[in-house]
């Protein structure tokens, strides 16, 4: 024995910090307990009608999910994403929630809170999650918020989930998604998130959107694209608060470790994954391809965590247009390039989105990285640039 | 200050989940109250996580400080000490329960 008093270590422990430095084999894992949602937006990658009987039919069952969550708990996972679709669609959902909770896992869940009860609300104030609930928010009155949704009565029935969270005090926070219907009420809906206790800083929108990760439908990736902020538009929301920006993109610019090369898992996917509805194991919540997802029911986390995904991530890209430009551009930290884009836009792991390029680009003109005209894998000197932004903004 | 019986035996409270990852033992709130802020968790020193092992409901804190001395071979006095001091902050942090009081 020591003889020291400090036997309690208290913090927040999270996936990085283990006093020993060492890192298990799973740290966090995510779920997408069902693709079906309560919503019907255009602008959704996964959403599927609420009622949908296939996707019902083909859903792992409780059973099926409590083994993959006393797996993820004895791999040493400590959070559990619980995400969709809507996931309190699932009307296991309490049982499954309690179920991760009492293996020690901490939850955190993605939702609308239109199905927030005072059963669940009270639940999730008894028996915390210990991760703030991320509540999505389309609009600030009922026909900005509903013209997104496109179900009469959601918007009440946000109000009445989020009043019932802020009751029982259970922590969480909101994200937005700028879309044509709400994008004048940006300021308002950043005021009122100001006014949630849990809230500490302003809250994330989405407006770069994803097509459908299935590619399930061609007319709904056109309205998608239809609904995506231009790049300036996405630039100047970004420079909303200049100083600010400028501050943090150019620390964050700094970081750049140079162009990603051919490796095409340059992320981290494939570290931790994605469960999707039906028992696939993606290396991240996008990534559909089917050559790249794992069957749980047939297998084991352990096994695609250590030898499935782990080959996968020594993949490289042999697309000669990839090669070309991503493989050699210096804003790949800038831009949202990967292969489960490239799936989603192109039905491959390696093709460039064009839009996912301009955007990058016109991020990278704004902060002063490139010049008009510039091609960002043409330039030899990035690093360089992003030291001189870095310095410039530090100095004023 | 709680008052800790050594002739008494704990046992962890149900409401905390012990889960041992990579060697550390950390300690998860399961119901509400138990950290001060709503996302913290906790985790145990080496002494701490030696302790914590012990603590079936069954032995009381006499015989494990006893055993502990025994294996560290060090004064009995002082280890009584540390096991009187780790027991009180774990119950005042409702973690452990007296076990009769289970």
């Amino acid at each position: 024995m020591t003889g020291g008093r400090d036997f309690v270590v208290r913090g927040k422990l999270d996936r990085w910090n283990l006093r020993s430095g060492r890192k298990p084999l799973l740290d966090r894992l995510d779920v997408e307990l069902t693709e079906r949602c309560d919503s019907d937006c255009i602008h959704c990658y996964i959403n599927l009608p609420a009622g949908d009987p296939r996707a019902r039919s083909r859903e792992l069952s409780t059973r099926e999910w409590m083994r993959i969550f006393r797996e993820a708990a004895e791999l040493g996972a400590l959070t559990i994403r619980m995400t969709g679709g809507e996931p309190l669609l699932r009307d296991d959902f309490a049982e499954l929630y309690l179920y991760a909770r009492r293996l020690g896992l901490k939850v955190l869940l993605f939702t609308n809170a239109r199905r927030i009860t005072p059963e669940l609300a009270d639940l999730l104030a008894r028996v915390p999650p210990l991760e703030r609930v991320e509540v999505t928010v389309y609009g600030m009155r009922e026909e900005t918020y509903e013209a997104v949704t496109r179900v009469p009565g959601s918007y009440a029935g946000f109000r009445r989930g989020v009043a019932l969270l802020l009751e029982r005090k259970v922590p969480f926070v909101v994200k937005g998604a700028i879309l044509p219907s709400n994008r004048g009420e940006l300021d308002e809906f950043e005021a009122w998130a100001a006014t949630i206790p849990w809230m500490e800083r302003s809250p994330s929108c989405s407006m770069f959107f994803d097509l459908r990760a299935r590619r399930d439908s061609e007319e709904k990736n056109r309205r998608i694209a239809a609904l995506r902020l231009s790049p300036e538009e996405g630039v100047a929301f970004f420079a909303r608060k200049p100083e600010s920006y400028r501050r943090e993109m150019a620390r964050f610019c700094a970081r750049f470790t140079g162009p990603p090369g051919d490796q095409l898992f340059a992320c981290g996917a494939g570290r931790s994954g994605c469960v999707d509805a039906y028992g696939a194991f993606q290396p991240c919540m996008l990534v559909r391809h089917p050559g790249v997802a794992y069957d749980l029911k047939g297998g084991s986390l352990r096994e695609a965590l250590g030898e499935v995904f782990p080959r996968l991530r020594e993949r490289h890209s042999v697309n000669p247009e990839y090669l070309a430009r991503c493989a050699r551009c210096f804003l790949k930290d800038l831009c949202e390039q990967c292969p489960g884009k490239s799936w989603a836009e192109h039905g491959t792991l390696d093709t460039p989105v064009e839009y996912l390029c301009r955007v990058a680009h016109a991020q990278a003109r704004y902060l002063g990285l490139l010049a008009e005209g510039e091609r960002a894998w043409e330039v030899e000197n990035g690093a360089e640039r992003a030291g001189r932004i870095l310095a410039e903004v530090e100095s004023s | 200050m709680t008052e800790i019986r050594m002739e008494a035996a704990y046992i962890p409270s149900e409401d905390v989940v012990a889960r041992e990852i990579e060697g550390e033992l950390i300690i998860v709130p399961l119901a509400a109250g138990i950290g001060d802020l709503e996302d913290e968790l906790y985790t145990l020193n080496e002494t701490g996580k030696d302790l914590w092992a012990r603590l079936d409901g069954k032995s009381t804190l006499q015989e494990i400080a006893r055993g502990l001395a025994e294996e560290y071979e060090a004064p009995p006095g002082e280890i009584e000490e540390d096991v009187r001091g780790l027991v009180q902050e774990l119950v005042r942090r409702r973690m452990l329960v007296e076990a009769s009081g289970r």
